[in-house]
């Protein structure tokens, strides 16, 4: 203790005994204390990357200008309106160098190219992550306080969905999501919202139950709801991995509650020239079998119906059920009054009355039923179904949540069955039940989510959807899209969903333009599918005889083309009204048909567009004028053209076709005026008539 | 290129090192259980059956799964011969490490990196005295490369390829002058970019070709343009080097 006193008292002594010794100590003390930051900032994380950056670009050729643009030192992107504090650009400091793209490792790689720079924009926006921060493991990785991990590249189209709600050309994986959104249901039970308060709403057609009996048998929905890719490997049915008793007694209840069709189906009128009043349309069997192929592929129904072939591939469209075990489903008398007018029985359905004779209809569902697996449901046998049957299975449809999708009797459509999936992308992680071993992220939690959702627990109610790993990954980035942020984002950035219009065409023509269901596949002024052309302006692109004779016998105008418009059994004043109307509604003021050049030409006109046609803008590489000649499988055959356009559509098409159709392909050539006049009259002169405009 | 070790990348090792752990932490890493695995053959070569050459986007899983095939002296399938797939940092496989089925053939979802460029993957098998290995290209597309690709597929591949889909008939064989596949490296690595834009922006008279090339300077976005480009790039096999190289190291 003594000892202890004597020695500090004499360390006092010796360093502040004297005034200027004190001075010079307490100086060297100041010293050190203020050396201390810069000393930590020296050893920071940051700096170590900043001269990482600086011996990198040492060597390369322009390392001088290079070195001029870095800035030393902690880098921040502030956007206050955007919520963007950024200082990533602190360690990623090549991002602009347009000389790094061929490093191979970040942080000093150049940013690939995309539509937003990043002094606009920031990181965290598209990435995730915390901006602010100046760590690796921070910036990229922090869970504290529900921050959450940078998003894996996997799903960085999600950054983009986030402002972009509408489709874009260059985030395929988003798009895909989104449209499965719509499309397998998932938005019947989960409901999402956009920043801009709309919904996403459903795009799939799931069939109506309330008639099911008249349509199929018990045994078939048991088999059916067992395992539904065994029937159809394309359906978009989720398995909800039932027992046999649970598929039993659903099965059970949805026969019991059917109620027939209303009407008698075999009285419908056919309306049809050649047969009349259609009576019994089964009543004459089909007598070559061959014929029903050939009408099924006459009629394209292969453009919405995908079968699969010997080969096991599954080819054809998805708009309709797929239909490789059909005859193992549907009664034959229920069969024939669909294909006689599927109206009768789901007013709503995107399949056309195709107006087929008695004799088409009992060759096509022949055909049809042909198409069956003997071994498909062979060994179901359900014993009558009891009372208490019937009840436990519409309880079990009321927990299921079947009426989120299906229409059926005695049970209503469930509202809000399932979480509300609008933020799901920013979930906190804590406010998640992750599985033990399962890695912390939102994003693996929802692929987990989707490709196993039972093992969540066997309360969940959530089905077995049947997706491959690009579909999980494509639905996954819509998910992740749907965060907090999205909705505090300037309404300035937000592009929004291009939904389709509800537009519906007026009168007789409007009624037969439902029954053909032609906005399955055709668009008209923001409304229908895309599988085939826009009509909204039909009515000035051609002419009224071409018309009258394509809705008769379409013979299809691209040598190319899988999908084909299909022939229906139109009456001739059925054709003249849809012609009519056509005409006169879908027309568009930008093409004049008075300005227009006329339809005969002089032959010297006629020859200069002629060479124009094969030399200048060489459309022979693409389209085919003379069949003796010409090769060109892209566009239109234009054998016929001078029958089929108008003067006035070609000129501006010629001047401009995506004015006329925004995205079709056909190049803009930018033709002089007195050039698109030339080959104008060229292709009017082209009519079909062997031997005129063509190559010698 | 995605290999190439440079003085420059040796220096930063410590670095790289680091950045290696960043981006491996997030991925998944499957194959820790290869030690459960016991083969019970071995093969004398190892082969591509398919999945080979694929164009992805980056960080994500190819279409189509790799799958090889492992077979003895004779060139038959040899089943149980334990396969190991390799890549650089970034790339994952699902499996890593796997048997080969009863057709001698083994199959594993390949995950891109997420830095655009070539991939040079490769599977190996014990063999008889000493391994055998085989190397396999994949590449992954940016974001710009990618639109490009879509781009091409919707304007110039039907000329371009002469290749027919089911989806999509070729007009190749329909044109007097052939068309170059972008894949022909031998033609278009000797095109400079700006020879490229002309050609796209003003059809083939642009470069005294044919007039069969149609012009795309009004249909397509100067930015849709290069986006085509990059892409074209992207196909390059040997990579395209642009002359006067900028980045050159002493
Ligand atoms: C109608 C068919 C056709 C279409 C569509 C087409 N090209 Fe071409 N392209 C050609 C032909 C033919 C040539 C060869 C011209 C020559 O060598 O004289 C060519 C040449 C080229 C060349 C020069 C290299 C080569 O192959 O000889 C490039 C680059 C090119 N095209 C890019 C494109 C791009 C990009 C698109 C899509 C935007 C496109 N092309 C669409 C027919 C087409």
């Amino acid at each position: 203790m003594q000892f202890i006193r004597k020695y500090l008292s004499s360390a006092w002594h010796t360093l502040f005994g004297d005034p200027v010794r004190a001075f010079g100590i307490v100086s060297l003390v100041l010293l050190l204390a203020l050396a201390v930051t810069p000393t930590k900032e020296h050893f920071s994380e940051w700096h170590g990357y900043q001269r990482n950056y600086l011996s990198l670009i040492r060597d390369r050729g322009d390392a001088v200008s290079m070195r001029r643009r870095f800035e030393p030192g902690i880098h921040q992107i502030w956007m206050p309106a955007l919520g963007v504090v950024d200082r990533c650009t602190t360690c990623h400091v090549g991002l602009n160098e347009a000389s790094l793209a061929d490093e191979h490792q970040q942080p000093f790689r150049k940013h690939p190219a995309i539509p937003h720079p990043v002094e606009g924009f920031g990181c965290v926006i598209c990435h995730g992550g915390q901006g602010a921060a100046t760590t690796v493991s921070e910036a990229h990785f922090s869970e504290r306080d529900g921050e959450a991990p940078i998003l894996p590249t996997r799903y960085i189209e999600a950054g983009c969905g986030q402002c972009h709600q509408n489709e874009m050309a260059g985030t395929p994986q988003l798009n895909l999501g989104r449209t499965m959104l719509t499309r397998y249901g998932c938005v019947r039970c989960h409901s999402i919202t956009r920043p801009d308060g709309s919904k996403l709403m459903p795009t799939d057609h799931p069939p109506s139950l309330i008639h099911i009996a008249d349509k199929t048998s018990r045994e078939w929905i048991y088999s059916w709801l067992k395992d539904p890719q065994a029937y159809a490997a394309t359906t978009t049915m989720p398995n909800y991995k039932l027992s046999d008793q649970d598929a039993s007694d659903i099965s059970a209840y949805l026969v019991s509650s059917s109620k027939p069709q209303p009407g008698d189906t075999a009285a419908v009128d056919v309306k049809t020239a050649s047969a009349g009043k259609a009576g019994n349309p089964a009543a004459k069997p089909a007598a070559n079998p061959a014929d029903g192929a050939s009408l099924y592929g006459q009629s394209y129904c292969s453009s919405c119906h995908a079968v699969q072939n010997a080969a096991g591939n599954v080819v054809g469209g998805n708009v309709g059920p797929e239909l490789t075990r059909i005859g193992n489903k549907v009664k034959p008398e229920w069969l024939n009054a669909w294909l006689n007018n599927p109206r009768i029985y789901d007013v709503t359905t995107p399949m056309p009355h195709y107006r087929f004779t008695p004799q088409q209809i009992a060759t096509l569902s022949d055909y049809l039923h042909s198409k069956s697996d003997a071994d498909y449901g062979a060994n179901v046998q359900l014993a009558a179904a009891t009372p208490q049957q019937i009840a436990r299975g519409r309880r079990l449809i009321i927990d299921g949540g079947c009426a989120a999708c299906h229409e059926i009797n005695g049970v209503q459509t469930p509202q809000n069955f399932a979480p509300d999936l609008s933020n799901i992308g920013s979930k906190p992680l804590a406010q998640i039940a992750f599985l033990p071993g399962m890695q912390h992220t939102v994003s693996t939690y929802i692929v987990s989510k989707i490709r196993q959702p039972r093992a969540f627990g066997g309360a969940v109610k959530m089905p077995q959807f049947a997706l491959s790993n690009a579909q999980t990954d494509a639905l996954t980035t819509a998910l992740l899209a749907q965060t907090a942020r999205s909705r505090t984002i300037p309404d300035t950035l937000r592009v929004a969903a291009t939904a389709d219009t509800n537009y519906q065409p007026a009168g007789h023509a409007g009624k037969l333009m439902t029954e053909l269901a032609c906005f399955s596949c055709h668009r008209i002024n923001g409304r229908g599918g895309d599988m085939a052309p826009d009509l909204t302006y039909e009515g000035s692109s051609v002419q009224r005889q071409w018309l009258t004779d394509f809705l008769k016998n379409p013979n299809t105008l691209r040598p190319s083309l899988i999908r084909r418009m299909p022939r229906f059994n139109l009456s001739d004043s059925d054709n003249k009204e849809l012609t009519d109307y056509m005409l006169a509604v879908y027309q568009t003021p930008t093409v004049d048909p008075d300005t227009a050049p006329s339809a005969t030409n002089p032959a010297q006109v006629v020859e200069q567009g002629r060479q124009l046609f094969y030399s200048k803008f060489a459309c022979q590489s693409c389209h085919i004028v003379d069949t003796k000649t010409d090769k060109g499988y892209i566009g239109p055959t234009l054998t016929h053209v001078g029958s089929r356009l108008t003067p006035a559509w070609t000129y501006a098409w010629l001047k401009d076709p995506q004015a006329l159709r925004p995205g079709t392909t056909e190049p803009n050539q930018k033709m002089s005026d007195d050039d698109a006049r030339a080959v104008t009259a060229f292709l009017m002169s082209l009519k079909g008539t062997a031997g005129i405009g063509a190559k010698q | 290129m995605m290999k190439r070790v440079t003085p420059r990348t040796l220096r930063s090792s410590a670095c790289l090192a680091l950045l290696a752990v960043v981006v491996l932490a997030g991925c998944k890493h499957p194959g820790q259980s290869t030690t459960a695995l016991k083969p019970t053959a071995t093969g004398a070569a190892i082969v591509e059956t398919s999945g080979g050459h694929q164009l992805g986007s980056t960080g994500t899983e190819l279409k189509d799964p790799l799958i090889v095939q492992v077979n003895d002296e004779q060139g038959t399938a040899v089943a149980g011969a334990l396969v190991e797939f390799q890549s650089p940092a970034g790339v994952t496989f699902e499996p890593a490490t796997m048997l080969t089925d009863a057709s001698g053939q083994a199959t594993t979802a390949v995950t891109l990196g997420s830095i655009a460029g070539r991939y040079q993957l490769a599977a190996s098998t014990a063999g008889k005295s000493k391994p055998v290995a085989l190397d396999i290209v994949e590449t992954a597309l940016g974001y710009q490369q990618r639109v490009g690709s879509i781009l091409a597929d919707k304007y110039c591949t039907r000329c371009h390829d002469p290749e027919s889909s089911a989806e999509r008939v070729s007009n190749y064989d329909n044109l007097e002058t052939k068309p170059h596949p972008f894949t022909d490296s031998n033609t278009l690595n000797k095109m400079t970019d700006a020879d490229l834009t002309a050609i796209i922006q003003y059809g083939g008279p642009a470069l005294h070709r044919s007039a069969l090339m149609p012009p795309y300077g009004k249909t397509l976005t100067l930015a849709e343009v290069r986006a085509l480009i990059a892409y074209t790039r992207a196909l390059a096999d040997p990579p395209y080097q642009p002359a006067g190289t900028v980045y050159a190291h002493k």
